[in-house]
């Protein structure tokens, strides 16, 4: 299974989706990562040219509903039928609103990385 | 050494190795021995090589200045919130800006669309400036403006709100972040390719060294570095590495050492082991000054100094019982002013999952000052001095940091490490393992991994966002650019491109075109024609 990690926004806190790459390709997962302040345009065209199987936003900076509801938006303006995820500093509060605009899961704050692999080997 | 030397290892004594974070082993037992060869023994306080602190008399006079950020959205508010601490006795006012602001795009991009104000101070002209600092003496007041990327730009700004206000900038004091190399590192806030990012630096080192002598244009920032996932040692070797970059080239447009060195200053971080953070900070202050004398020939011994920030320690505090990390602020304080630092900021207990109240606040403020005021921090200079395991640890620092700093020569310098991504790649590697550290229990953090206990959930809590508040300003935007001179913008704007081309200071037409208005995206814009922008090289 193939999972794209990626930046969006302007925020460059990137401890954490570099540890969870780290944690997923030590799972067996093979991990694209897109680097820092992506648009989500790019970050879908990333996707598709590597043929990925899910996409990972990793958000910290509170714009967290703002980039899931314009991912949803350019995900059905390509009619593209991906899995995709937010994570970073998410409020429990949130989880519910992320998962209503389409994200797959939302992971709140303080999600540890075995949970997400685990996550990923059920899917 | 005598050869009926009496030894204290683990081995010697049956018990277990011990390990610092930083890979140093460390004795259960320290002696006289241990501290034979060192040169702590003939050290005094505020005399060269400074091991013991860049003052003689250290707290003893004045204790460490408290510095603790707050950001504010508008222009506005800033300007409410400045003028309160000014009345309430603070000279010390400190800026942080918004993500936009940081990365050089205006309010009305669409990419900074969501974020305007949500993490610091929108700036799109100097109109913003004039606003913030409304009614602010200048001449009595020092500002720190939190920004690298777009540094340049809001120093420019800085200095044409003084100039067109009549000021004399050569009186000017305050201090910026602007340290670039660190963002590519951590925190992420570049914007051109590294060495055209260094450039900008210098330009600023350069045009302050000229004419705003008691400005600080760069604060070095290990802080991030370690947050990022460096250990101690890396901390140190690569902040040193940084600010030695910035002197290269500094000294290559003929600028003298003893003019702009005892300008620079650090910014570091305080959290894990307490005699390890110690034995940084005094190993790491010892070679600076070394480095600076001996490599750079400086001769004024201020130059030498290694002056700092050390504070904050985010990276050890726990969501899960958060009260205990008003414990290990309070730890982390007595590290900092154990180890002579000139500035001390904590981070609030709450901060790790919520907006740090007021009360929170307040807590942070009085650990220092209970320090201060009740447990005798000031009463005599480097209390820990002639420990023989700190003056041994202290020595083994010197040398680590000296080591490590070998393997970024090894890299080539620190740009070309910085820009291949080989510092990223190994500090990103570490933030895992340290990462998995703490989730495996092999990291021991209490209320975490051990002495754990059923508790409530927290949540996290952001600033709600104000769209309207964000709206305001894109309006103010508009306003600015139909009301200014267009012409004379453009003009400016050519002469940075012609400035850039060259190879000139950009200081000068930056400082005019913002005079005129130009907003900080149209500055960054014509930058990035000219320079390109920075390819991030991806590892992790």
């Amino acid at each position: 299974m193939k999972i794209l990690l990626s930046k969006p926004g302007l925020d460059g806190h990137d401890v954490g989706v570099k540890v969870l790459a780290h944690g997923l390709k030590d799972a067996g997962f093979d991990v694209v990562y897109t680097g820092l302040r992506k648009s989500i345009e790019t970050i879908v065209n990333i996707a598709t040219e590597n043929k990925v199987d899910a996409i990972g936003l990793s958000i910290l900076s509170g714009t967290h509903l703002i980039l899931a509801k314009r991912m949803k938006t350019v995900l059905d303006e390509n009619n593209m039928d991906i899995p995709w995820f937010v994570g970073g500093n998410i409020p429990l509060v949130d989880v519910k609103k992320l998962e209503e605009i389409g994200t797959s899961k939302a992971f709140a704050t303080g999600t540890k990385v075995e949970e997400v692999v685990a996550y990923f080997k059920e899917m | 050494m005598s050869e009926n030397k009496r030894k204290y290892t683990a081995e010697d004594l049956g018990v277990e190795k011990v390990y610092l974070e930083s890979g140093i082993e460390v004795d259960p037992i320290y002696t006289s021995q241990s501290v034979d060869d060192s040169s702590a023994n003939d050290e005094i306080p505020g005399e060269y090589p400074f091991t013991r602190g860049i003052h003689s008399t250290m707290y003893r006079k004045r204790p460490f200045t408290i510095r603790q950020y707050a950001g504010f959205a508008s222009p506005k508010e800033t300007n409410e919130r400045f003028l309160f601490l000014i009345n309430n006795g603070q000279s010390g006012l400190n800026v942080a800006f918004d993500l936009p602001t940081q990365c050089g795009l205006d309010s009305d991009d669409p990419r900074a669309f969501g974020e305007v104000g949500r993490v610091g101070m929108t700036v799109d002209t100097l109109e913003d400036f004039e606003i913030a600092f409304k009614n602010i003496d200048l001449d009595k007041i020092t500002v720190s403006l939190t920004v690298n990327g777009s540094a340049i730009v809001a120093i420019a700004m800085y200095i044409a709100l003084a100039e067109k206000a009549g000021y004399d900038i050569g009186n000017l004091r305050g201090t910026a972040q602007n340290d670039i190399l660190k963002e590519f590192i951590g925190r992420g806030t570049w914007i051109f390719p590294v060495d055209k990012s260094v450039k900008l630096v210098v330009d600023t080192i350069e045009y302050c060294a000229k004419h705003l002598p008691k400005y600080s244009p760069v604060s070095v920032c290990g802080y991030h570095i370690r947050e990022s996932g460096a250990n101690p040692i890396q901390e140190m070797a690569y902040a040193f590495c940084i600010a030695k970059a910035y002197t290269d080239g500094a000294l290559s447009r003929g600028i003298d050492i003893d003019d702009f060195a005892s300008r620079l200053s650090f910014n570091f971080d305080i959290y894990g082991n307490l005699f390890e953070q110690i034995a940084k900070f005094r190993g790491g202050r010892r070679l600076w000054a070394k480095i600076i004398k001996e490599e750079y020939g400086a001769k004024n011994d201020k130059s030498c100094w290694l002056r700092m920030i050390a504070g904050g320690g985010g990276g050890g505090l726990t969501k899960e019982q958060p009260e205990n990390n008003i414990v290990r602020s309070a730890y982390y304080a007595l590290i900092s002013a154990l180890s002579g630092t000139q500035t001390m900021a904590l981070c609030s207990y709450d901060e790790a999952y919520t907006i740090p109240t007021e009360h929170s606040a307040e807590i942070s403020l009085r650990t220092m000052q209970i320090m201060i005021h009740e447990m005798g921090i000031c009463d005599t200079v480097d209390p820990l001095g002639g420990s023989y395991y700190v003056e041994s640890l202290t020595d083994r620092f010197e040398k680590e940091i000296k080591e490590e700093m070998k393997t970024v020569d090894n890299w080539e310098g620190i740009i070309n490490a910085v820009a291949t991504g080989k510092i990223q790649e190994s500090v990103s590697k570490q933030a895992y393992e340290r990462e998995m550290g703490i989730q495996t229990g092999n990291v021991e953090k209490v209320g975490v991994n051990i002495f754990t206990r059923e508790e409530e959930k927290k949540d996290v809590q952001f600033h709600p966002y104000n769209q309207e508040a964000a709206n305001k300003q894109i309006e103010k935007l508009r306003k600015i650019k139909d009301s200014r001179n267009n012409d004379n913008v453009a003009k400016c704007l050519a002469s940075i491109k012609t400035d850039a081309e060259n190879d000139r200071n950009l200081m000068p037409s930056i400082i005019a075109a913002v005079k005129e208005y130009s907003t900080i995206g149209e500055i960054v814009q014509v930058l990035k024609d000219v320079y390109g922008e920075f390819e991030e090289p991806i590892f992790f």
